[in-house]
This record gives C-alpha cells, structure tokens and sequence, in this order.
C-alpha cells in the first residue's frame, strides 16, 4: 500500500464558497481529501481604505473604520478615535466613555452570536445560527436606536459620541441582559454537549502558546492556548478599570477552546454591560475637542481590545488635519497567518472547521 | 375497488395490463404528492424549531408552496456545463431516481395491498434495488466535472454502500424473529407477538442510525455537505435535473418510513382508527424523526463516519443477530 501513488488535486476552495465567510480564497493540494498544501489568497475585497484615509481629515475617516471589520463597527470606531485622542491629549466626559464601552460590549458580544451561529453552519448545523441571528438582531436594534444605523453605525467621535442614548434607551439594555443569559444557555445546551460537535471540533487545529506568540496572534485565538492576556485588562483603556469581569482562556489551544472562549467572553460581556449601566452618570456625551483635529507632529500607536483580536491604529502626524500616514493592525489579518501551517495533513472537513474556528472578517483581512 | 385492482389473482390480459397502468399511475401520483407535501411539511417543522415561520405564502398556510417550487424549477434553465461528461450528466439523476419510486411498489399501504406488490422477498427487493441509487448519486458527481461534486460523489459511494450493510444487518433480527422476508408476513407476525420495537430495540437503534445514514440527511449529509462541497454531487445540477436527486431524496425517507414502520411498529395494525391512517401515522413519526435531526445536529466528518459504520453499528448489528438467534432457540426448544 505504501507504494500506491494517487493524483493529487489542485482544488480552489473559494473567493465564492459558503464557508469561506467572505472573499477569502484557499487554494489546496489535496490527496483525496488529505489536504497536501493550502494557501490562503486575499486581496478580493481591498479598498485602500489606509490610503484613503491619507486624503481625509481625522474625523472624516471613522466612517471607513465602520467597513473594515463590519461585525464589529462599534469597536472599530472607537479604536481609531481612542488613537486620535490619546494623541492629542483630550478628555472625554465620563458618559460618553460608560455609552462607549456598552455599544463596545454589545458589539462584542454581536459579534461572537455570529462566531457562533456561522461556525455552526459551518459544521452542519443551521438552527443555532438563526437562533444567533435572533438574539443579533436585538442588538442591532439596539443600535439602531442609538446610532441610526444597523450595520455601520459611525457612532463614535472624537472627544465622545454622536448622540446621547435616547430615553429609555439604558432601560432596554438592562433588559437584554437577563434575556442574553438564558439565550447563552439555550446555546450551550444545544451545542457544547452535542457529540458530533465534539467530534469535529476537540483536538483539531491545535498550536500552543509559543506558536500563538510566534505569529503575534491575538484575542481569542491567542487566549485559547492558556494565555491571559486581553487589552481591557493589561493595558485598560476607556473606563474598563472600574468593572469586575474575568478573561476566559483555553488549555488545548484547539477549535473546541476558541469556540467556548466566544461563549464566555460573551458572559463576561454581559457583566460589563451590567455594571456599566448601573454606573452611568449623567452629563454631557461630546468633550471640548477642536472643529479640526490636529495631533501634533509624531507617530502615534494604540491598541484596543477588539472582537477578533487587538485592533491597532498607527499614525504618522505631520501637525496638519490629515494622518500623513495611516495603518490599521487587523486582527483578522494577523491570525489568518497561522492558517496554512494548521491545515497541512488535515481533511477537507477539517479545513472548514479550522477556519471557520479563526473568526475572520474578510472586510478587515483586506481593509 | 379493491377486486378491481386485485391484479395478481387474475389472468394476465390486456384488461389486467391496462389496471396494472392505471394502479401504478395513481401510486405514483399519490408518492408525488406526499413527496411534495413532505418537503412542505420538512420546512414547517423545522422552521416551528428554528422560532421561524417557514412557508405560508403561496395558498392558504402556504400549502401550494411545493408546487410553486415544483413550477420554478420546471421552467428554471437547463445548464450542462461545456467540460461535463454529457450523456452521463444527463443519465445519472434518472438513474438515481427511477429505484426510489420502484421500491414503493413493495410498501404494504394496508393489509389487502391494493395497487403494490405482496412480495415474497420484500426486504430484499427493497436493499438491492435502493443500492443503485448510489450509481446515480457517483455519476452525477464524476460526470459534472466539478471538484466538488467528485468528492461529493465519492463520499456517497464510500457512505451509502458501507451504511447498506448495518442497515441490512439490522433487518436480520427482524426477518429471524418472523421467519419470513415478506414484510406483510413480518407484520401479521407482529399483530400476533408483539412490535419488534421491543425485542428487537438494539436492531431498531442500528436501523435508524443506518437509514439516516443511507437517506443522507443530517447529521450523515456528506455527499451533499453544503458548507464543505458546496452542494457535493449536485453543485452543477440545475433545474428539473436538481429536483430528480431531491425527488429521489425524499422518496427515499418516505419509502425508508415505510419499512421502519412496518418492521418495527407493526405496519397498519393498531385499534379504533382504519389501517391505512395508522400506517400513516407510524410513518409521519418516522418522517418527522428524519426532519427533527436535520434542525437539531450538526454534520459529521467523513472519516469518522465511516469509522462509526464499520467500528460500532456494524458490530452492534452482530451482536443483535447473535442475541436473537439465541433468544429464538431458547423460546423455540422451551
């Protein structure tokens, strides 16, 4: 049998495949379904959004932030403002910090529903995406309320936020909580006791820690090998200091851990969503920030705790009203790295697990 | 009515002959039909599971959905890709068709068997002739030239003709304790002892693993895998041609239905209500089971489902016909 020689097969898995979560491209080598050699091919979606933002005032980029990682708007948003004024020194009044860090969570916490709901699907499995759809869909309501937008919410300003939270508004948000709970049970009843699930998903797509730091991983990809190390709570930013809340981490390092790490994170979420609503103060939701931002002259780097991983915003300031140089530090981007090295040897099945299991956004592994 | 169509105790005539056509028609229509309502009724259940409502545009609670689907298909175009193995192409999702509607002509629909035959080899009849669907299903895969349906077809092959095993194995227990492969006999065996969901209870589990295995539906859906082979097999088949494998499909979970109902729950018996609706009931328990798993489980990976064939069904199935030889001959030397 060692003998036996089998044509191998040059398979495009991809840019338009339902498990590829975009206009992402994976070309494998495949011995039957053994996968040989798999290279992922990016670039359909790219906009130049870093090169135009190199034309357009401060301010006027925030809404391209909304198009990068397009599940998680908010904290895009907030990254790239969170870089300006930490650049330019400004004070944000404290309402407008608490409103960030709910819309963030929130979104945090959309995002994971969609982690968990289109991973799902991946594997086989279509009632747990609509039932995730669902709960989505009251975040985005949520919103839409306060942002007027339900996709790209272009929320965020610098020096605070858009608007304030309209009345009521707080109200609803501590009514999502208890009603998220249940879902996150419902959930972790339907899927994580679920053998086949099991099956598809322990073991596979294992790397450890020095791997994971290896290739400068982040977020839950990062965490699922045992390292604690989350944003919020190493270097806190906003007002995350004032709230108690856990960073989940894994032990295997596999598809299993970062599946369950989304599902707590979600939880912790919840907490901070929780005390940030009983804390909120009154007052105004916009700082004194000038009509034309203008950081002084100097590169600047700031990270933030994103959905994915960090999302980092460089930025070279000349003094004047535009970046004279802008870089975006895509989480997705970064993590779609470890890819070809995970499938090598893996089966076909096993390619739409681990890659499901990374949580990309094509908009940001593009940008 | 039924002297009418009580063809198989009459000479063979042109008169007999023309019934036989008439009989076979009104089967066949009467199969189309729940074909359609079962798909109707598949996106009803799981769309009441998934908090969704599922169809209710097209007729009164979206009852004419299924035709209105049937419709667009009918007139949807009829693509053969330029690279694809023509004559095969077009062959293969006849062939995968024709023995779903073939094995209904076995189903006893009550115990006078009006229209269908009262084989004597029932059982056997029914695992051959559902075998050649697998040829249909590998050459509509290896004719479309598409990567996708190649593995698609291939993983077909490899899964329906290993899951053919238990599930005839799982049989075994069955036609043992009747003594007999004719499924009219296994029932009437039944009304006297007992349903064979009791004794045979291991062989029921193996039955229903296998069968959904064989249907390819959840979570054993790897030829088709839409997130992993795009469509499998199918992926290059559009229109009328599509609808062959889906007819196919769901002819088979209804003709499966059938013979789990009749093996194991005792066919149409059953006290008060006329034969027939009990055999439809047995039935829809069965269909709704088939389509509760499809919103309930994920998929599973095609090595360890092939691992799971051979390495644990296909053993239980043994030991379960090892058990009942055993048990019989006790029961019989006492």
């Amino acid at each position: 049998m060692a003998d036996t020689r089998t044509e191998e097969m040059l398979m495009n898995v991809g840019p338009q495949h339902p498990s590829t979560h975009g206009v992402l491209r994976v070309v494998v080598k495949l011995d039957g379904e053994t996968i040989v050699d798999a290279a992922p091919v990016i670039g359909y979606l790219h906009r130049g959004t870093e090169k135009l933002a190199e034309d357009l005032q401060y301010t006027q980029i925030i809404p391209y932030t909304d198009r990068m990682d397009y599940l998680a708007a908010m904290l895009n948003n907030y990254a790239l403002v969170h870089a300006v004024e930490e650049a330019m020194d400004l004070e944000i009044p404290e309402r407008a910090e608490y409103l960030r860090v709910i819309v963030m969570e929130l979104n945090r916490i959309a995002s994971h529903l969609l982690f968990i709901g289109t991973y799902l699907l991946d594997l086989g499995a279509m009632s747990p995406f609509l039932y995730a759809f669902q709960d989505r869909e009251r975040i985005v309501q949520l919103f839409n309320e306060i942002s007027g937008a339900r996709l790209t919410y272009n929320y965020m300003r610098i020096g605070g936020v858009k608007w304030d939270a309209p009345p009521g508004w707080i109200d609803k948000v501590r009514e999502f909580v208890p009603h998220m709970r249940e879902s996150l049970k419902m959930l972790d009843d339907l899927i994580t006791g679920n053998e086949i699930f099991l099956n598809r998903v322990r073991g596979i797509g294992a790397y450890d820690a020095d791997t994971a730091i290896a290739y400068s991983l982040s977020g839950v990809n990062l965490r699922c090998t045992g390292l604690k190390w989350d944003l919020r709570k190493n270097r806190p930013y906003s007002v995350y200091d004032r709230f108690e809340f856990e960073i989940p981490v894994g032990e295997n390092g596999d598809c299993y851990d970062r599946y369950i790490l989304h599902l707590r994170e979600m939880e912790q979420s919840l907490r901070i969503v929780e005390q940030a609503c009983e804390q909120i103060p009154d007052g105004p939701v916009m700082g004194k920030a000038p009509k034309f931002v203008r950081p002084p002259a100097g590169e600047y780097y700031s990270g933030i705790e994103g959905a994915r991983g960090e999302l980092g915003v460089y930025f070279v300031s000349d003094g004047k009203d535009k970046p004279y140089r802008l870089k975006f530090r895509r989480p997705s981007f970064v993590n779609l790295q470890l890819l070809p090295s995970l499938l090598k040897g893996q089966n076909m099945a096993n390619l739409i697990a681990i890659l499901g299991a990374v949580d990309i956004v094509l908009g940001e592994v593009d940008c | 009515m039924i002297a009418f169509f009580d063809w198989v105790n009459q000479a063979l005539s042109a008169g007999t002959v023309l019934k036989m056509i008439v009989g076979g028609v009104i089967v066949l229509l009467f199969c189309l039909l729940v074909v359609a309502y079962m798909i109707y009724f598949e996106r009803k259940v799981i769309g009441w599971m998934q908090l969704r409502i599922g169809p209710n545009r097209v007729g009164p609670l979206g009852l004419f959905q299924s035709f209105a689907d049937i419709l667009k298909l009918l007139i949807k175009e009829d693509i053969v890709p330029r690279e694809a193995d023509k004559p095969l192409f077009l062959i293969a999702p006849i062939i995968a068709f024709i023995p779903s509607f073939v094995v209904v002509a076995a189903i006893p629909w009550s115990a006078s068997h009006v229209f269908t035959a009262d084989l004597a080899v029932a059982l056997l009849y029914y695992l051959a002739l559902s075998s050649i669907t697998i040829v249909g299903i590998m050459l509509g895969g290896w004719a479309s030239n598409n990567k996708y349906s190649l593995l698609g077809g291939m993983r077909s092959a490899a899964q329906m003709i290993s899951y053919e095993i238990p599930l005839g194995m799982s049989l075994l227990g069955v036609i043992l304790l009747a003594g007999s492969l004719n499924i009219a006999d296994i029932v009437t065996a039944q009304q006297r002892f007992m349903w064979y969901i009791v004794p045979q209870f291991l062989g029921f589990c193996v039955f229903i693993v296998a069968a959904t295995a064989e249907l390819n539906r959840t979570p054993f859906d790897l030829p088709e895998a839409e997130s992993e082979l795009v469509a499998g097999y199918h992926t290059e088949y559009s229109g009328f041609r599509f609808a062959f494998y889906m007819l196919a499909e769901y002819m088979y979970v209804f003709a499966i239905s059938t013979l789990g109902a009749t093996l194991f729950l005792g066919g149409w018996s059953g006290p008060i209500l006329p034969g027939w609706l009990w055999f439809a009931i047995k039935v829809m328990a069965f269909v709704f089971f088939f389509f509760w798993l499809r919103a309930t489980m994920p998929r599973i990976r095609v090595d360890q489902l092939m691992s799971f064939s051979w390495k644990f069904l296909l053993p239980l199935a043994l030991v379960n016909i090892v058990l009942t030889s055993v048990i019989k001959y006790w029961v019989n030397a006492g």
